[in-house]
């Protein structure tokens, strides 16, 4: 096991640099310069030649790519992120600066995901064709179909707006956060909730169930303690995998939202061509990536016990 | 005395090309002490009559007839009183174990089920009782095993354990489906010594489902030979081997290794499309007018022996 995590971290190391090379690729080729956009937004005008140059030499922007690249390699190989260009600040403090608002966001959509999507699916599946079956399959069409952008305004229209229930945006009560997570909740339970549902139909179908209903149990017993558990298998692992997708997620809604999380920060700092930032923040995502899905692969062994990873070729 | 006595047995699915008439009309008694084989070709049925006594077939079944378990109907049992006769009363062995134990549940936890269902025994009394199990069918080290999870054990000790999970409540009768099916041939044979052994000094029935003769020859009293969805011979084992009636019985012995290997022409008949009259009657060199019409009922023959053929009328 300590083998296995060790060579997955190595191999984290490795996409995680590879990630940040390829968005600082990204940002070299891509068109506008960072200075002028800076320059603008801070001064409110159009900044000289002198101030562009004097900008550009400052941060390093005439080097050769090579060299810039090396340049980000070394800092980032010595735990330093940079500063933003914008702010200042290092980058790493403005991650974690913003890092709770987000975590808040993602923890409260993942639990309403879950909370929805694992009972509806089950229910689904075992009542299948049923009418709650019907229109729960309609409904998580329509959520895995609908854009989380569409979801989040209609939701800001008539929740906020028409009704007046919940702010439209911001952040600070409980209030505001319940429009932003089902908006990015319900994104995920509708692939979550079709993904149980199949999985559950396809447990009930194996042999070992008739095994379990031949020795007497109830169908309670029957479902729970033999059917449930292996019918989790497939869905942590998808749950394991949304991770990422839950902070690509969060940059649409904390946009739409005015959630002052890293999504938004992060869209800011690409507008403004904040070369630090977008680097930075891509290198951090990368990381929780890996270790959500290192942490579900270890999670996997407690689950089935067919998975060893100690085991030579035993996979 | 009679212990399950199943009368005009039938089990249709409905399935989208039509109705899978995979069980028509059967009738068979199990004497109580009684090893009863049953024989067939794959999938004419045999493993569908299995699960139909203990009620297991999925949802898009009928099931017909009557099942009489020690004098009372099984098809017409509320939900409660036949799981007090699964596991309990009767008890299934499945073919293939590793695809019918559960892949996330320990051996130990899936043997000692019934009896922590049916004797309320505490889990620890119940672990005990499981040691004691897998001892007597020779799966060596049980305190240790009973921890381990399927995969880790091998095909013939899979098969081990679930003979063991089958008897643990000591039933009244047991159904073995195919049990030494997809075996090595040494481990075969030690599963055969095995049930002889633990079957020996029981009273316990069996229905022994296979579609290997030799094997129901060395565990059975008496044998029904099944063609699609119908009992068309039973006999004792004897009678079977030195005095077949049905052709089809003849042609299933002409076609074992020992006797020629000589198989019987023809195929076995959808069970969608079933022909009419006699089965057997469109690979029969002995067919008649009467046989493409009508169908034969189970003719005595002699002391405890049956044949369904014109033949014998
Ligand atoms: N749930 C089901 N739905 C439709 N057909 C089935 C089902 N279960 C079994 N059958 C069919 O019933 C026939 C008899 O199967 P089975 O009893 O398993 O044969 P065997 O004699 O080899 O045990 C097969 O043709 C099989 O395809
Ligand atoms: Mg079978």
């Amino acid at each position: 096991m300590k083998k296995f995590i060790a060579r997955r971290l190595a191999i984290a190391v490795i996409v995680m640099l590879g990630a940040s090379l390829l968005s600082f690729l990204l940002l070299y080729l891509a068109p506008g310069n960072p200075a002028h956009a800076i320059l603008t937004a801070q001064l409110g005008h159009d900044p000289s030649l002198e101030e562009v140059a004097f900008f550009m030499a400052k941060h390093d922007l005439n080097n050769p790519f090579l060299v810039q690249c090396s340049q980000w390699l070394y800092m980032i190989t010595h735990v330093n992120l940079g500063m933003s260009f914008r702010t200042g600040e290092p980058v790493l403090v403005e991650f974690i600066d913003r890092f709770p608002a987000t975590f808040e966001l993602a923890s409260a959509s993942m639990l309403i995901a879950v909370l929805i999507a694992i009972p509806v699916g089950i229910l689904s599946a075992l009542k299948q064709n049923s009418m709650l079956d019907h229109i729960s399959r309609l409904v998580s069409l329509l959520g895995v179909s609908m854009p989380n952008f569409w979801l989040g305004l209609l939701l800001i229209l008539f929740f906020s707006l028409k009704l007046g229930w919940f702010p439209c945006f911001g952040y600070g009560t409980l209030s505001h956060l319940v429009l932003p997570a089902i908006t990015l909740g319900t994104g995920l339970a509708a692939p979550l909730m079709r993904l149980m549902r199949a999985s559950m139909l396809e447990v009930l179908r194996q042999d070992y169930i008739r095994t379990a209903r031949s020795k007497g149990l109830s169908e309670q017993v029957v479902m729970w303690k033999h059917g449930f558990k292996n019918a989790l298998i497939p869905v942590i692992t998808h749950m394991g995998m949304q991770i990422g997708h839950l902070l690509a997620g969060a940059v649409i809604v904390e946009t739409i939202f005015a959630w002052p999380g890293v999504g938004k920060f992060l869209v800011d700092a690409i507008y403004a061509r904040d070369y630090p930032v977008i680097q930075g923040f891509v290198l951090i995502i990368a990381l929780f990536f890996v270790l959500s899905n290192l942490a579900v692969d270890i999670l996997y062994t407690y689950l089935d016990p067919r998975i060893r990873y100690d085991v030579e070729n035993g996979k | 005395m009679t212990l399950l006595s199943i009368q005009n047995l039938k089990a249709h699915f409905h399935t989208e090309d039509g109705a899978v008439r995979a069980v028509n009309g059967v009738d068979m008694d199990i004497e109580e002490g009684e090893k009863l084989g049953l024989i067939g070709e794959t999938g004419c049925g045999k493993t569908v009559l299995g699960l139909a006594i203990l009620r297991l077939l999925s949802e898009n079944t009928t099931v017909e007839g009557r099942i009489l378990y020690k004098g009372q109907d099984i098809l017409t049992m509320s939900d409660h009183e036949i799981r007090k006769i699964r596991g309990k009363e009767i008890a299934m062995i499945f073919q293939n174990p590793l695809s019918s134990m559960n892949p996330v549940l320990t051996v130990g936890t899936q043997v000692a089920e019934p009896v922590e269902l049916h004797q309320h025994l505490k889990k620890k009394d119940a672990m005990q009782r499981v040691i004691e199990m897998l001892k007597s069918v020779k799966i060596p080290l049980p305190q240790e095993r009973v921890k381990e999870y399927p995969h880790e054990f091998s095909g013939g000790m899979r098969q081990r354990a679930m003979i063991a999970m089958g008897l643990i409540c000591m039933p009244s009768l047991i159904i073995a489906d195919e049990p030494t099916t997809g075996l090595d041939v040494t481990i075969q044979a030690q599963i055969i010594e095995l049930m002889k052994e633990v079957l020996r000094d029981s009273g316990t029935s069996m229905l022994l489902i296979t579609h290997d003769l030799t094997v129901a020859a060395e565990l059975c009293d008496h044998i029904a030979v099944m063609y699609p969805g119908e009992i068309i011979e039973y006999a004792s084992v004897r009678d079977l081997f030195k005095d077949p009636k049905h052709p089809y019985t003849r042609g299933f012995l002409d076609s074992l290794p020992d006797r020629g290997l000589k198989p019987i022409a023809g195929i076995s008949p959808s069970l969608i499309d079933l022909p009419a009259g006699c089965k057997f009657h469109p690979r029969c060199s002995l067919a008649t007018e009467r046989c493409r019409k009508e169908r034969p009922e189970l003719i005595k023959v002699g002391i405890k022996h049956y044949v369904r053929c014109f033949l014998y009328d």
